[in-house]
């Protein structure tokens, strides 16, 4: 059995000047330690399925189960890690880290530790006292990654988390990302509109087509690509035709009147 | 550049701000003594009627005379804990209201209009009816001190309420947290800057509310004060009762400044 299986989900949007249809009859399964991206271009409702993935938002119609369990609100099981980091200002770098243990009740001294000595591992140690206007795009993203790891999240939800990011901090963030995510053997569903990006961190692609969001294609990345690290992925001899042929699939779907 | 050089740049830096700095005290306090001893001048030699306009010195003289036959402590104590009071209730209640609102929708919805008209009123024309109805005392001033500024409040801060970036909010669902925790978390602390700036205009009002109140209460009180040297014509103690009034509202603004300082720090 899969460990996330969406089943015919559909969503519809309803506001005073129209119904809007975002996503029509979407189905796939993810299996434990797959690293999965969803493509597609902007308003094709990459965000829209994530946010029925983490049970934030209720599907008009289908299922989302993970492990068996249907997932009808968000709780402790879902990391979920926004475009933008969306640190409080009003807190320190500790405190917004501890912020999920806090709300699930579970702030003990040795999840503290634990929540510690990831922000170690990722050279934020420094800082801990430090509040998010003090500390550059990269590392607050970092402190973003903490925040949503200190949980221990089964499956983690990311909506293009390096986006919003300089282009140079945005690789080594992805490095960083994968590593972490590969070491404590986490599920996770990555959002992006960059093929390469996608390419270079996922098992497996998703891609998406607009108008209403459905699956177009679904690619397997190469297993060489897989176990590489997304920098080192970039500059394998494979890397190029994959984009390639992606790049066409995701050029046709764009150019598809509708 | 080497760091000598740099050093040198900024001690001049610092010497140029702190060179303004004086500048601009030495013209305030200029400024105060010019406009005092003018005034003194003016008044002794009756270029202006020392009846109606008095001036400093009358003035410094009858404020000891007060305060050592101890009405001047009496009536400033007073119109000080109405005014504290007003202001406290009146913003307390306000925020209150607005994290009503704030957690319900249709009531926000459902009340806009009354907190519109509310808000357009004149709230010291409802003077007469507090008194009439609460009796004609520290609780009707109170109340006008407060009511003068608890609408405002409520709209000002309903709106902070509401237009905190809903992505907070997001991160704070993301981790299952239910709408009290969203309001503690994040709806709150996220509104303090908003919060405080409305504490400042408070001030300003409820110091409004109290002098009006015990204009039309006239028993004790700066208010009372006022309104008492003008009907007896004793403009002096007009002025004195207004001196005080500046003095204690503006400590009330520093301490609303030094609380910003310690909420808000980043
Ligand atoms: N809250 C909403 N109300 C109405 N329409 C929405 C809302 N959120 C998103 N949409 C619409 O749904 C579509 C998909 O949006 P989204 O999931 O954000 O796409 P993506 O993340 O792929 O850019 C878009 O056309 C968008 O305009
Ligand atoms: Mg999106």
């Amino acid at each position: 059995m899969s460990f996330l299986q969406l089943n015919a989900i559909s969503h519809v949007y309803l506001t005073e000047s129209a119904a809007k249809e975002a996503l029509s009859d979407l189905s796939f399964s993810i299996a434990e330690g797959e690293f999965v991206s969803l493509l597609g271009p902007s308003g094709c409702g990459k965000s829209t399925l994530l946010s029925i993935i983490s049970g934030l938002l209720q599907p008009t119609e289908g299922t989302v189960s993970l492990q068996n369990k249907m997932i009808q609100s968000p709780g402790e099981r879902m990391g979920y890690m926004l475009q933008q980091d969306y640190l409080f200002p009003w807190k320190t770098i500790e405190d917004n880290c501890y912020i999920g243990l806090k709300l699930l009740n579970k702030l003990t001294p040795e999840k503290k530790e634990i929540t510690l000595a990831l922000l170690d591992s990722m050279g934020l140690s420094d800082v801990r006292h430090a509040y998010p206007d003090q500390l550059s795009g990269g590392m607050r993203q970092r402190v973003a990654l903490v925040r949503t790891l200190a949980t221990d999240p089964d499956l983690l939800l990311l909506d293009e988390p390096f986006s919003a990011l300089d282009y140079q901090t945005k690789l080594k963030l992805e490095d960083l990302v994968f590593q972490t995510l590969k070491a404590h053997q986490k599920t996770a569903i990555l959002v992006t509109h960059d093929i390469g990006e996608a390419i270079a961190m996922s098992d497996r692609i998703i891609l998406l087509s607009p108008r209403p969001g459905k699956i177009a294609k679904i690619f397997q990345v190469p297993s060489q690509l897989q176990t590489l690290l997304p920098f080192e992925a970039r500059n394998d001899p494979v890397f190029p035709e994959n984009f390639q042929m992606i790049w066409k699939e995701l050029d046709s779907l764009e150019q598809s009147p509708t | 550049m080497n760091n000598l050089q740099l050093d040198k740049q900024h001690q001049q830096y610092v010497k140029k701000l702190k060179r303004e700095k004086y500048e601009i005290v030495t013209w305030q306090i200029f400024i105060l003594l010019a406009f005092l001893s003018l005034w003194e001048l003016a008044g002794r030699l009756t270029w202006i009627d020392p009846l109606l306009f008095s001036y400093p010195t009358k003035i410094a003289s009858l404020f000891l005379t007060k305060l050592y036959d101890g009405s001047l402590l009496l009536h400033t104590s007073v119109t000080l804990l109405e005014t504290v009071a007003g202001f406290m209730i009146g913003t307390v209640l306000g925020t209150a209201f607005a994290a009503v609102l704030w957690w319900s929708r249709k009531a926000s919805k459902i009340s806009d209009p009354y907190l519109v008209v509310l808000n357009s009123m004149p709230k010291v024309a409802l003077g007469p009816i507090i008194i009439v109805a609460l009796g004609p005392g520290y609780l009707s001033i109170i109340t006008m001190g407060a009511s003068i500024s608890i609408i405002i409040t409520t709209l000002v801060i309903y709106h902070a309420f509401h237009t905190v970036e809903p992505n907070y909010i997001k991160v704070i669902r993301s981790f299952g947290g239910n709408k009290k925790q969203i309001f503690r978390e994040v709806i709150l602390p996220a509104s303090f800057p908003a919060i405080i700036s409305t504490l400042k205009v408070n001030v300003g009002l409820s110091w409004v509310g109290v002098i009006v109140g015990e204009f039309l209460v006239s028993k004790q009180g700066l208010g009372y004060m006022i309104i008492y040297g003008f009907q007896v014509f004793n403009f002096t103690l007009v002025l004195l009762s207004l001196f005080m009034i500046a003095i204690f509202s503006s400590i009330m603004y520093l301490g609303v400044e030094w609380l910003e300082r310690k909420l808000i720090k980043h």
